[in-house]
């Protein structure tokens, strides 16, 4: 009971952030109107991915130092889960776009980066079904991994600032700091965000642990 | 030996096997060669300064993945077996990207004047075009290096050279597509800062992580 309150903790936040996201009083500004409510849903994704990318980095960092086989089943399971936060921030911003934007694609320089940064990600999948021998491909996957990580931050957090972006925080916009958001939204996106992060990593645990399992079985076997 | 002498002597093996076999060489040079005249072929002629700059990108896209997945993957297992036993593995890297970096000016300066021969285009400011081609081609360099060393310990090589790099240098080739865009509209050399710092930066973390992991790559 004492080891699972952060996922009790994740629940709550992300059914609070649903149901607040939803009801609560939001400010109405012009072309947003109602669809500001995403930013609750949305904006959490891409945290979330960063997170879960973050991590999957950290754990090919270690598994090149110590060679041990759970650090690698843990960067996998949380680059598979941020890669499916990923293709959910693209889907939701995708129809917040449509409805702002005027296209669900709009050319934004942050909506490609963050499809090449899936393609990445994909690509170290790809890489790891090539590899047939356990040791080997986790050490050269998490080669390709940890070279790709900082190439990935650049896309993400720094071309992005560079053109002209339909996004706030770019352009030379001021970045994405507390004092752009209405403070009417604040009380819901922060819960939101730790909600999905907390969410991220329980999903991340649970995959690891099943694949461990499998892993034992195979080795009785 | 110490690192420098071993860098020196292993690039001059590079060029020494290149020059024995030149097929290599020629083939690289006739696939751009080729490519830019299919490309013409097809096009004729290029109305926008856009399109002139993209095609151009996109040849040199696809150049110099072919000319660098070879640069492990050409070399026996036995051979490669046999270099890391007489030098470092910081030696060996460093060797191979200098050598592609030199093998990429050599086809980029090809590229970029058959290329301009059949697409004639006015060019606002050529001698910086000339710098973001000479940047481009030492950034590939660098990122085609470590990917085709990742590449080539998979069973099929080849094909996941692309798969692999392809996102990895979007970001490069982005900001070199604006740079040299900037440098075609002749616009003040100004404006173009903030670009090349940008391209220096990724080389700079492209190479250090590359100093860092090869030497978990090629252990075998």
């Amino acid at each position: 009971m004492n080891k699972s309150w952060w996922k009790i903790l994740a629940v709550l936040l992300v059914l609070f952030s649903i149901i607040a996201g939803f009801l609560f009083h939001v400010p109405a500004k012009p072309i947003l109107n109602e669809t500001i409510r995403n930013i609750h849903f949305h904006v959490p994704m891409w945290f979330s991915m960063i997170v879960m990318l973050t991590i999957s980095f950290v754990y090919s960092v270690r598994y090149l130092r110590n060679s041990n086989e759970n650090d690698d089943l843990m960067a996998v399971e949380s680059a598979n889960v941020g890669i499916v936060f990923g293709v959910l921030g693209l889907v939701t911003g995708a129809v917040w776009a449509k409805f702002t934007w005027g296209e669900a694609w709009s050319n934004d320089p942050k909506q490609n980066s963050a499809a090449i940064a899936l393609l990445v990600y994909l690509a170290y999948l790809v890489l790891r079904n090539s590899l047939e021998e356990e040791q080997k491909r986790g050490r050269i996957s998490s080669v390709y991994n940890i070279f790709a990580f900082p190439i990935m931050v650049v896309l993400l957090f720094i071309l992005p600032r560079l053109t002209d972006s339909l996004h706030p925080g770019n352009g030379g916009n001021p970045g994405f700091n507390t004092k752009d958001m209405a403070p009417e939204l604040r009380p819901v996106f922060y819960p939101a965000v730790l909600g999905w992060i907390l969410m991220g990593v329980w999903i991340t645990n649970i995959r690891y642990r099943i694949r461990k399992i499998e892993n034992k079985t195979l080795g009785e076997n | 030996m110490d690192l420098f002498n071993q860098i020196k002597f292993l690039i001059r093996k590079e060029i020494m096997l290149e020059l024995r076999s030149k097929y290599a060489l020629n083939g690289i040079l006739l696939y751009v060669v080729s490519t830019v005249f299919v490309c013409y072929l097809a096009f004729r002629q290029v109305s926008s300064a856009q399109t002139w700059n993209a095609l151009f990108w996109i040849i040199m896209l696809f150049a110099s993945v072919n000319a660098i997945t070879k640069s492990f993957i050409q070399e026996s297992r036995a051979r490669q077996l046999y270099y890391y036993t007489i030098a470092s593995p910081k030696a060996i890297i460093i060797s191979k990207i200098i050598y592609n970096i030199f093998l990429m000016i050599l086809l980029s300066m090809i590229a970029l004047g058959f290329y301009s021969l059949v697409f004639n285009n006015p060019m606002g400011d050529p001698m910086f075009y000339l710098l973001s081609v000479l940047l481009g081609s030492i950034s590939f360099a660098s990122i085609f290096t470590m990917i085709s060393g990742i590449a080539s310990k998979a069973s099929n090589g080849g094909g996941l050279m692309a798969i692999l790099s392809f996102p990895l240098v979007i970001p490069l080739l982005v900001v070199l597509i604006k740079f040299s865009k900037n440098a075609m509209d002749g616009l003040d050399r100004s404006v173009s800062y903030d670009e090349i710092g940008v391209i220096l930066a990724i080389n700079v973390i492209v190479v250090t992580t590359s100093l860092l992991l090869f030497p978990y790559l090629w252990r075998d």
